[in-house]
């Protein structure tokens, strides 16, 4: 430090106060490293998104939007080369929405009974088992779709093929339920008590209090835990790899095969295309479709949650 | 307990109109929290058409007391009732573990230290308990929402926009509409917890006015940290310390010339 003051010299004011080089050369290098931390994370989801639609460019030069988005054939490796993205789009659609029949009924009724009804100890117990199910590998829960629900299925309707939307989707929900059941929970725990109690004085039930009051309450992280599912079941792709089967089919009922975008991408990458072949450029637009789904939620899921934020 | 009520009655000026008829009273109450013991053998009147308060310091238990009427401690596990409560003119015994709480929560109903308005629309959260007992029909449930916002002197406030959320009103109004809410109800007890601590004086000032007009219809019994308050607005006081009734009286004797040391010391400022 250069405040060196005579000892004749009256102090100067500053001479205790005055700003330490060091100090703030370290704090201004952290800064720099934490800035640095959070750029990356950003930078590389741009660079995700800058080489696939660089990627999928070139398709487009070939095939016209139009015929992409209309088209109701997706058989970018044959000869005559169909490049009708809605093939793929009503398989990830179908398998999705039997996902969610399943996981959001489910996924709700379970937060609502492990916030508003059980007990303690057995919240305690039940939800981490719960969590467990959600870090089950989605190859097994492929094999378990394959191999165990589909034959189950075939039992109650035997003209049900090997490879069917429904088993895959059923088995998606399953995977699903923790997502929702949890997200879900923690938000209606987060609803204050004196709400609660405000609704117990009105001489309200248990379950009138957790559904006219704690739901709605809790409605904008309800929601976001729907959005959560949606956005897995959308981009989950083991699962339907295995049990969906991977020809693409125009078809929204449950009971075909059919390829979703992410079967589609998998086939394509394990396969031996050459790496500049116009299919090979196909899993880009199909990349690029899937995140703009994706991203459509998270936007939704964005919006529900500003819109129905509550101030407790 | 009935002894004395009686003695109290008895005490009363004579020029006072017919004498109160009581409401509800507890014999010989006391609550436990898991171990701890909150309320020792409390016994205390609550007459019909008046307004009582409790006062006493932190964690005197006149809260606690206030939430037995309501039962509201059976939503905690652990807590336990000793003694009994009894409504009148039924002359039961409400924590009678055979006594449903929501059946007592039917007729008692509760204003709490915050206002707490349901997530919902102003008119739904005065709605909630006719809801709630399966009153659906439009035109009675909307008759009965404008009296009982009329009631809370809130109507007028807010008759053009009944569908606006109750979280975009200011406090005061809020606490109005919970008491509006505990209103719709035609509740024979009202409970207050505190109801003005967490407003500004012209709020307060509001909500002490029109618990002065409630009482003609409906007993209160009010828990309040601010002896002005209790003052102001109650018929009759109880002073509670350490989870006992040190003293009940008329508001106007406990106030001016109370029998116990403690409670002059309380309610002159020498603690709490």
């Amino acid at each position: 430090m250069t405040n060196e003051a005579d000892a004749n010299a009256p102090p100067t004011p500053g001479h205790r106060l005055v700003r330490r080089r060091g100090r703030q050369l370290r704090e201004r290098f952290i800064e720099v490293l934490l800035f640095l931390a959070a750029a990356s994370s950003v930078a590389i989801t741009f660079a995700i998104v800058f080489i696939l639609v660089k990627e999928a460019l070139p398709l487009f030069r070939e095939v016209s939007l139009l015929d992409f988005l209309t088209d109701r054939q997706w058989t970018p490796l044959f000869d005559d080369a169909h490049f009708g993205i809605m093939t793929l789009i009503a398989g990830t659609a179908t398998t999705t929405a039997v996902a969610l029949l399943v996981a959001i009924p489910m996924g709700t009724v379970i937060a609502i009974y492990l916030s508003e009804f059980a007990s303690h100890r057995l919240r305690e117990t039940v939800k981490p088992i719960l969590e467990l199910l959600g870090a089950v590998p989605t190859v097994v829960f492929g094999y378990f779709a394959l191999l165990v629900v589909t034959p189950l299925l075939q039992t109650l309707y035997p003209a049900l093929p090997g490879f069917n939307m429904l088993s895959a989707g059923l088995v998606m929900g399953i995977m699903i339920i923790p997502y929702v059941g949890s997200v879900s929970e923690d938000a209606m725990r987060a609803v204050p008590m004196h709400l609660r109690e405000g609704s117990y004085a009105m001489g309200a039930t248990r379950l009138q209090t957790a559904v006219r009051v704690v739901m709605p309450a809790a409605f904008s992280g309800v929601a976001a835990a729907w959005i959560l599912g949606i956005s897995r079941a959308v981009g989950e792709t083991m699962i339907v790899a295995i049990a969906a089967g991977m020809q693409p089919n125009f078809t929204v009922n449950p009971l075909e095969p059919a390829a979703t975008i992410s079967a589609f991408i998998v086939q394509v990458c394990l396969g031996d295309l050459p790496h500049d072949s116009l299919g090979y450029k196909t899993i880009f637009a199909a990349g690029l479709t899937l995140m703009l789904f994706t991203l459509l939620f998270n936007i939704l899921g964005y919006w529900l949650r500003k819109r129905f934020r509550e101030i407790y | 307990m009935v002894e004395l009520a009686v003695n109290i009655l008895d005490a009363a000026p004579r020029n006072e109109p017919a004498p109160a008829a009581l409401k509800a009273e507890s014999r010989n109450l006391n609550f436990h929290y898991g171990g701890f013991h909150a309320l020792k053998n409390i016994t205390l009147p609550v007459f019909d058409h008046s307004i009582t308060a409790l006062i006493g310091p932190s964690g005197c238990g006149k809260s606690t007391f206030l939430r037995c009427f309501n039962r509201m401690h059976d939503l905690y596990p652990g807590n336990r009732y000793q003694g009994e409560i009894v409504l009148h003119p039924d002359n039961v015994n409400i924590l009678d573990p055979q006594v449903d709480p929501i059946e007592v929560r039917m007729r008692i109903s509760m204003v709490f230290q915050k206002p707490n308005p349901f997530p919902k629309s102003i008119f739904e959260n005065v709605a909630y308990g006719l809801k709630v007992r399966g009153i659906t029909r439009r035109d009675q449930v909307a008759a009965k929402v404008e009296q009982a916002l009329r009631g809370a002197a809130l109507w007028n406030e807010v008759k053009d926009r009944l569908n606006d959320l109750a979280s975009n009103l200011s406090g005061g109004q809020q606490q109005r509409l919970c008491i509006a809410r505990a209103l719709a109800i035609d509740p024979e007890l009202i409970l207050f917890d505190e109801p003005t601590s967490a407003l500004d004086p012209i709020a307060t000032a509001s909500i002490e006015e029109l618990m002065l007009e409630l009482k003609e219809q409906v007993a209160i019994l009010i828990v309040t940290h601010n002896m002005q308050q209790a003052a102001r607005v109650s018929d009759h006081t109880a002073f509670l310390y350490m989870g006992e009734v040190i003293e009940f009286n008329e508001t106007k004797k406990l106030f001016t010339m109370p029998d116990k040391k403690q409670t002059e010391d309380y309610i002159t400022g020498r603690f709490g």
